[in-house]
């Protein structure tokens, strides 16, 4: 399959003002390589090997952090067959960072199997992260067998339901949601209605002009329904969201970075440390990508996130390990 | 000792006089003894059942192999029927008492759905 290289966008994005109540969609597909600012709920976003030609101010604000996904510790298939060593190097990659993320997210999948040993490996891994929180919420791998029991355990400490819940961090208002519990056959990704009922109270209380960063395992967009690569009751959730100025959504899921702004919300999905996906529909099944061992690194990645207080804006960063 | 060493002895250099006879004779046999207790193979490639939809005869143990790279599960829509977490090249059996209609899907992706009708 031929690909373009790391730091070509597949689709260019309008940099000449969108009307934020318009529809754009934008794809920046895994290891192209994409910074984006979210301004006013329009994003602009810059190949890596063009972020010289940004003013650095708009790259550096009060808040970052840094997304991973999909770590899927315990995959040991020859797509990567080494999937510590690039969880390894995206923390290598994120303690290079200029400005230190606060803190991490992890949007799922961190295990193959939801085996104790997966998860330990990560855990290992990941205090050698120079942030110190991470933040995760469960993918479809990491609550198998137990229906989430072992998850929760470990990292549901505080969380509502199946491991929802929110917290602050200097001015903006984080949503960790579940969306891999009771899936219905035939179905997408689900949150359920007790979900919905929690997060519909957890927003009412906050002020318009408060930022808002949505993550969850599965996109909260219809990405490719036939794969599965949706939410069933996302529109539902995010109708929830609409008084809000600056919505950001974190996902993983798809191992490949996709991006849509819709009106007052971004969404944005990562790139996994452990082995690419397809494009929807280029392949007969969502099945792990072959990929020649030069190659696999720079389809891998890390999110970097970089919150502007006072512009509404988010800037994200998708940096490969390449 | 001896006298029953010898009566194996025949009976192998009669094996081996008749032995085509008696290998086709004998597969026979084991597709006589499978119509009792039959058993029918779904495959999991490429995130899909196949076949997708299958009938079988009461009594029928089913057994699906996973032959994806990625894990997937078989459950019973009605919850009859629930597999552990499948890895690749890992089987699921289930044997088919009663008839009927038995749907199922894979409750990791949950596009993946399949049919087990089972009849008298
Ligand atoms: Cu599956």
């Amino acid at each position: 399959m031929s690909r373009k290289t790391k730091d070509e966008l597949l689709h260019d994005h309008n940099h000449d003002g969108v009307d934020r109540r318009g529809f754009l969609k934008c794809m920046a597909w895994a290891g192209t390589g994409a910074f984006c600012v979210i301004k006013g709920g329009v994003l602009n976003s810059y190949s890596l090997s063009r972020l010289s030609e940004m003013n650095p101010a708009d790259a550096k604000g009060e808040l970052s952090f840094v997304q991973i996904s999909d770590s899927h510790m315990g995959f040991n298939k020859p797509a990567n067959p080494d999937v510590a060593a690039t969880l390894q190097a995206a923390v290598a990659k994120i303690n290079a960072l200029s400005t230190p993320p606060e803190f991490l997210l992890h949007t799922g999948d961190i295990s193959h199997l939801s085996k104790p040993e997966e998860f330990d490996t990560v855990d290992q891994i990941l205090k050698s992260a120079t942030a110190k929180d991470v933040f995760f919420v469960p993918g479809e791998h990491d609550v198998l067998n137990d229906d989430g029991k072992q998850y929760l355990d470990r990292y549901g400490k505080g969380a509502q339901g199946n491991g929802w819940y929110s917290f602050e961090k200097k001015g903006v208002h984080f949503i960790g949601l579940v969306n891999v519990m009771n899936l219905k056959a035939g179905g997408l990704g689900t949150l359920g209605q007790n979900q919905l009922e929690w997060l519909e109270k957890d927003v009412k209380h906050l002020k318009s002009s408060t930022p808002i960063v949505v993550f969850a395992h599965i996109p909260l967009w219809a990405v490719y329904p036939e794969w599965g690569w949706g939410t069933e009751d996302s529109a539902q959730a995010i109708s929830y969201l609409k008084k809000f100025g600056s919505v950001t959504v974190l996902n993983g899921h798809i191992h490949q970075t996709m991006q849509k702004v819709e009106g007052n919300v971004t969404f944005h999905t990562a790139t996994s440390t452990a082995f690419p996906q397809p494009k929807p529909g280029e392949a007969p099944s969502p099945g792990p990508m072959k990929v020649p061992a030069e190659q696999l690194r720079s389809l891998l990645g890390i999110t970097d996130v970089n919150f502007v207080r006072g512009q509404h804006a988010l800037g994200i960063i998708d940096a490969n390990l390449g | 000792m001896r006298r029953s060493v010898r009566i194996a002895n025949t009976a192998v250099i009669a094996l081996i006089f008749f032995g085509g006879g008696a290998v086709k004779q004998s597969s026979f046999a084991a597709r006589a003894q499978q119509k009792t207790a039959s058993a029918a193979e779904v495959k999991i490639d490429n995130f899909s059942f196949g076949p997708a939809a299958i009938t079988v005869p009461v009594g029928t143990t089913v057994t699906w192999t996973n032959r994806d790279d990625i894990p997937h599960t078989v459950v019973s829509t009605d919850k009859v029927f629930k597999s552990k977490v499948l890895d690749t090249d890992e089987k699921f059996s289930y044997t088919f008492d009663k008839p009927g209609e038995y749907p199922y899907f894979c409750s990791i992706h949950p596009k993946m759905t399949g049919k087990v009708v089972v009849t008298n």
